[in-house]
């Protein structure tokens, strides 16, 4: 079996007695994309900074290529960084930047000065190395962090919320250059983001965090379609979260009516949560739907229309690209593999966290 | 008055715009309002500084005649005023780099530290400033007297006396001790600044605590290092308090001729031309100084 490039064994971190990390376990394979995905305080970046050596976990190991290098210090782990504010050296060039870590590792000036020209094209910064980074814009400086850490060859690159600090388009087109830079260079990123949209977008593998802990991990589209829970539901995209009680197998009872569904094994009579995404909600004629229900309110969201409609004591958030003005009656019907089941929430601090 | 302060153009060509200009009563009013605060500081400036050293260059470029001389300040050439010179240089070059020894690696623990307890440590360095800083070099003499303070203690525990009283060494000590909080709050400020992610940066791209010092910290403190070795370098070179105190009339600077002119033998024109050279001296090493300022802000500005 292949050795994990990175492994993380019950990873447990404290700051002032606040639990940050708790028994965090991850493997990271070689040439892999992986997102963090959290809200802010769940412990994604204080992870990335336990892998890079900026802090030491309480308890638990991190592998490097089967080797432990816990207490490794930063300087001497073989990954690099791209900081959420770009901490470029600002008394330094754009070339001197990118330089630092060959200059550093005694790498003769010929090699620096190639390594530096090939990393200035990667990042389609060809002709910036005079400048000095302040003169540069968001995107640029951010490029040249990018740069600076990949010309020291690293197996892993670590990206702490690199985007968040740039403009809307500027960030589409920075995910693009993330994923082509990672085909192209073959390593694994590990990347930390609150942004599902950027989690979905570029990731092989994305790690849904809350309060320190795993929530679920898979690819993109697991997430997206299987959450397993109310929390990785809610957080990622938008969706209907509704109480439900599994009657039996493939048959779920929500909003006063019986649903066919396509989940088994939760038992019978069971509380549950279900999940379904607001573009798995069709809207019928009335007697066809399985519920009844009334436009409530609707918005143009540019690609399609969203609505909200109430039926069976719930309001249901539609996405449609047919417009349906505010009061008409409608027939809600959802095809039975759109509806995911889910187990409620076990702890009090799930459940806190869903009410929210 | 702030707001008509804004609408003001600048103070060149303030008359001409004022001329010109219909509103010219309010204008004129908040120019008459600045010229009154200014007042206080323009007497000041005029009464302290331009009229004492209008004094000390006619009373340096004259003899005691009164006719224009060289004498005065050439007389920086007589060997014993140029020892002194000679001296006063090299101990205020070893007291600021001392304190820059000193203070560097204090600021940089200040700087980790968090911000209510780096405060009270730097509180701790500045309180002795609250001090009349005559009486405390005076304690420094006692401390380091033949039978003072610290050679009781030595000769308590069974140890040889020190004696230092009276040489360059104690009297760069009195430097090093009456200006090093001097030096260490510009360099904190400086350091304080500087984010920890760079930090962070430059231990992730493979450098350790020296490569990280020497490449980091220090370039992008240098505006601290400058005006620290400022605050420190032009205090000692002209000092003479100090040198009188734990010199004990055995160590002359420059400051001590200087001082002796005036005081012992009534001859002012060539204390005067003697205080004239000096300030050349700390201007050009102000110069230097901010020469090495210039060119590192220049260098952080330069697209």
């Amino acid at each position: 079996m292949e050795v994990p490039l990175v492994d993380l064994v019950g990873i447990c971190k404290e700051f002032d007695g606040n639990t940050i990390l708790n028994d965090y376990n991850l493997s990271i394979k070689q040439n892999e994309f992986v997102t963090l995905l959290g809200p802010s305080g769940c412990g994604k970046t204080t992870l990335l900074r336990c892998i890079a050596g900026f802090e030491q976990p309480d308890a638990g190991k991190i592998l490097f290529e089967g080797k432990d290098i816990t207490s490794l210090p930063a300087h001497k782990r073989p990954l690099n960084t791209v900081f959420q504010k770009y901490s470029l050296f600002s008394h330094m060039t754009v070339a001197e930047n990118i330089a630092f870590g060959l200059k550093i590792s005694k790498k003769s000036k010929k090699y620096i000065a190639d390594k530096v020209d090939y990393a200035l094209k990667l990042v389609d910064l060809d002709g910036f190395g005079s400048r000095m980074p302040n003169s540069l814009s968001g995107g640029q400086q951010q490029r040249v962090a990018i740069a600076r850490a990949i010309v020291n060859e690293p197996r892993a690159l670590l990206l702490d919320e690199p985007l968040s600090a740039l403009d809307l388009k500027l960030r589409q087109d920075m995910q693009y250059e993330l994923i082509r830079l990672k085909n192209e260079l073959g390593i694994s990123f590990i990347f930390v983001t609150h942004d599902q949209e950027e989690a979905l977008t570029m990731s092989d593998t994305v790690v849904v965090m809350n309060q320190g802990r795993i929530q679920q991990m898979g690819t993109p589209q697991d997430i997206y379609n299987e959450p397993s829970n109310a929390f990785v539901a809610g957080f990622v995209g938008d969706s209907n979260i509704i109480d439900a009680v599994m009657l039996q197998d493939k048959q779920v009872a929500l909003c006063g009516a019986r649903w066919e569904c396509i989940d088994t094994g939760f038992g019978t009579n069971r509380p549950v949560d279900v999940v379904i995404r607001p573009e798995d909600v069709e809207y019928v004629e009335p007697e066809r739907g399985i519920i009844k229900g009334v436009v409530s309110h609707i918005i143009f969201k540019g690609v399609h229309w969203e609505m909200e409609v109430e039926a069976g004591g719930f309001t249901w958030l539609v996405q449609s690209t047919n417009m349906t003005p505010v009061g008409t009656e409608v027939g809600i019907y959802v095809r039975p593999e759109n509806i995911q089941v889910m187990h409620k929430p076990q702890t009090e601090d799930e459940e806190a966290l869903i009410n929210e | 008055m702030s707001s008509l302060d804004k609408k003001e153009p600048p103070a060149g060509e303030g008359s001409t715009a004022a001329l010109a200009c219909p509103v010219r009563p309010r204008v004129s009013k908040s120019r008459l309002m600045r010229e009154l605060l200014a007042g206080p500081f323009m007497a000041w400036i005029i009464i302290f500084t331009v009229v004492p050293l209008a004094l000390m260059f006619s009373r340096g470029f004259t003899d005691k005649a009164g006719s224009f001389t060289l004498d005065n300040v050439m007389a920086i050439t007589n060997p014993i005023y140029f020892k002194a010179l000679v001296l006063a240089l090299e101990l205020s070059v070893v007291a600021t780099v001392v304190c820059l020894l000193l203070a560097y690696p204090l600021a940089l623990i200040l700087r980790g530290m968090k911000h209510g307890s780096a405060g009270a440590i730097v509180f701790i360095f500045v309180l002795p400033m609250w001090m009349n800083s005559l009486l405390r070099t005076i304690a420094w003499q006692s401390l380091l007297e033949k039978e003072g303070v610290i050679n009781g203690l030595l000769g308590v525990l069974g140890l040889p006396g020190i004696g230092i009283i009276n040489t360059p060494a104690a009297v760069v000590l009195g430097m090093v001790y009456n200006y090093l909080p001097f030096m260490v709050l510009p360099l904190y400020n400086a350091l304080a600044k500087i984010d920890d992610d760079i930090i962070d940066a430059s231990h992730d791209l493979g450098a350790n605590f020296w490569a990280t010092l020497r490449h980091v910290l220090i370039p992008q403190s240098v505006a601290g290092i400058v005006s620290g070795i400022t605050m420190v370098f032009v205090p000692s070179l002209t000092t003479f308090v100090v040198s009188d105190i734990l010199g004990g009339g055995k160590v002359a600077l420059i400051g001590n001729l200087i001082e002796q002119q005036f005081t012992v033998s009534y001859d002012w024109n060539t204390g005067a031309g003697l205080s004239i050279v000096l300030m050349v001296f700390v201007l050009a090493s102000m110069a230097v100084m901010n020469a090495f300022d210039k060119s590192d802000m220049a260098s952080r500005k330069v697209a």
